[in-house]
């Protein structure tokens, strides 16, 4: 059993949600909408004894105020687990705090405009039309193992300069940090040491061989005082888009396209009025935040009026933010024309998401091609839609049949 | 008659979500780092009110003020 000491017991069933939630229980996983309205109603902060102390502001003001406070709560670890083990494996700019932040995300930053983007979508686009020839003709797929998977793993390695056909290890090691690491220290060790020596290799490759990609655009940065960024720094920023990159994306465009398979009046109005995608990707990343960030309590103070207390971690949910009634009117509802949103899928404050630009026109690119052609398409009674656990929530099964139900 | 508006974007508050670009690209340009900034000194021509109005209801962060003069 030395193999597996590292693994917690597996958590009891949650049975009082307000003093004991667990967002790797499998009722959260499945269908987490109803015990945020819960949460939400008890307090704006809760909290649980699990993950060793954390809290969880339900409301989009509470979050909202610890994203913005950088001083009471760091960003130095960013995944809610069973276990505190003593940091090694930093990934800047996510896990920085001011004043090393702002330096570490400039970096990122230029990449990642929206006008980069636009040189980066006829590739993209392509992509998605590979990915639907491999599986048109049959009539049916699993739509997240066939096509949202793929479409954010081959934009990133495109991105980065590493070769596409990996995307299967990017896969494996982001499971093991996202998913399995909540509860098991070997699971994510593991993923992070096989990820830091591929990317090592990558960079070794490149001291000899130049190359325009990102990695090179990190190995090529000096600090303000013209100094490259320390190695450590280099694989840790390469770890971080990687796993930032993939996950994120995979459950945006999946749960946007599960929702369109059982909403055939929003389906059909996308094919008839394509204008109106800005504002429908908006939405569903509202509606469907894939991202729950974290946050680590290192100084005392208050809430929307709760108490907080260092020792603790923070869920910092925006996706149970982009639900809260007193923010979005009809928030439990996708109005996939929705003027006014000011949803916090990207974070709120210095963490806004590096690659926000990067993940709406992916999301765009592949349900608009989708819907070219694909325009008429449903869930496969015969199969199940399973979701991620934890970090990053979306489908990992969805199967689909293609055409008119008769 | 409303006035003529202005728009301003608070370079301390923008973080770059870039909402109000892709909402009103007549009245918003971006930096190198994908920050935020009114075109010129900000007035709003006619026909663009609505456009002005809908980048400010939609930015995450609140940094944009818009003024009737």
């Amino acid at each position: 059993m030395s193999d597996s000491a590292s693994i917690m017991p597996e958590h009891p069933p949650v049975t009082d949600w307000v003093n004991d939630f667990d967002h790797t229980d499998p009722t959260w996983t499945e269908n987490p909408f109803p015990i945020w309205e819960k949460l939400r109603a008890a307090s704006p902060v809760v909290h649980t004894e699990r993950f060793l102390g954390c809290y969880m502001p339900t409301t989009y003001q509470a979050v909202k105020e610890i994203a913005y406070d950088t001083d009471h709560f760091s960003s130095r670890r960013v995944i809610v687990r069973d276990v505190r083990p003593e940091i090694t494996a930093r990934a800047p700019p996510i896990t920085s705090d001011p004043p090393e932040h702002k330096p570490a995300k400039q970096l990122l930053l230029p990449p990642f405009t929206p006008d980069a983007m636009k040189k980066l979508e006829p590739r993209v686009r392509a992509i998605c039309n590979e990915l639907i020839d491999e599986f048109i003709a049959d009539g049916k797929c699993d739509a997240a193992a066939r096509y949202t998977k793929h479409v954010p793993v081959r934009a990133i390695a495109h991105m980065l300069g590493i070769p596409e056909k990996d995307g299967d290890l990017f896969i494996k090691w982001i499971h093991g940090i996202l998913e399995l690491g909540i509860k098991d220290d070997n699971a994510l060790m593991d993923a992070v040491r096989e990820m830091t020596g591929y990317f090592a290799g990558h960079i070794e490759h490149r001291k000899q061989n130049p190359t325009d990609d990102l990695i090179s655009t990190l190995m090529n940065a000096r600090d303000k005082d013209g100094n490259p960024l320390a190695d450590e720094h280099v694989l840790g920023s390469l770890r971080l888009l990687l796993i930032a990159g993939i996950d994120t994306t995979w459950s945006a465009i999946g749960s946007s396209l599960w929702h369109l398979a059982k909403t055939p009046a929003d389906r059909e109005r996308l094919v008839a009025e394509p204008e109106l995608m800005p504002l429908a990707v908006e939405e569903l990343l509202r509606a469907y935040s894939p991202v729950t960030m974290a946050r680590e309590v290192v100084k005392e103070t208050t809430v929307s009026g709760c108490p907080v207390k260092p020792g603790n971690m923070v869920l910092l949910s925006f996706p149970a933010a982009n639900r809260d009634p007193s923010m979005f009117p009809d928030a439990d509802k996708v109005v996939i024309d929705r003027k006014e949103n000011r949803h916090a899928a990207f974070g709120l404050g210095i963490h806004r998401c590096v690659g926000s630009n990067l993940a709406r026109m992916e999301m765009t690119v592949a349900i608009e091609e989708w819907l070219k052609r694909i325009p008429d398409f449903r869930l496969d009674p015969a199969g199940k839609v399973t979701w991620s656990e934890g970090t990053v929530r979306g489908p990992r099964q969805l199967p689909m049949l293609f055409g008119k139900a008769n | 008659m409303a006035g003529k508006l202005k728009i301003r974007v608070d370079q301390d508050k923008c973080q770059g979500h870039a909402r109000c670009k892709s909402l009103a690209p007549e009245l918003f340009d971006l930096d190198e780092f994908g920050n935020a900034h009114e075109v010129g000194d900000g007035s709003v021509p006619a026909g663009l009110e609505d456009k002005a109005w809908l980048a400010q209801s939609n930015c995450p962060e609140i940094a944009i003020e818009v003024t009737e003069e």
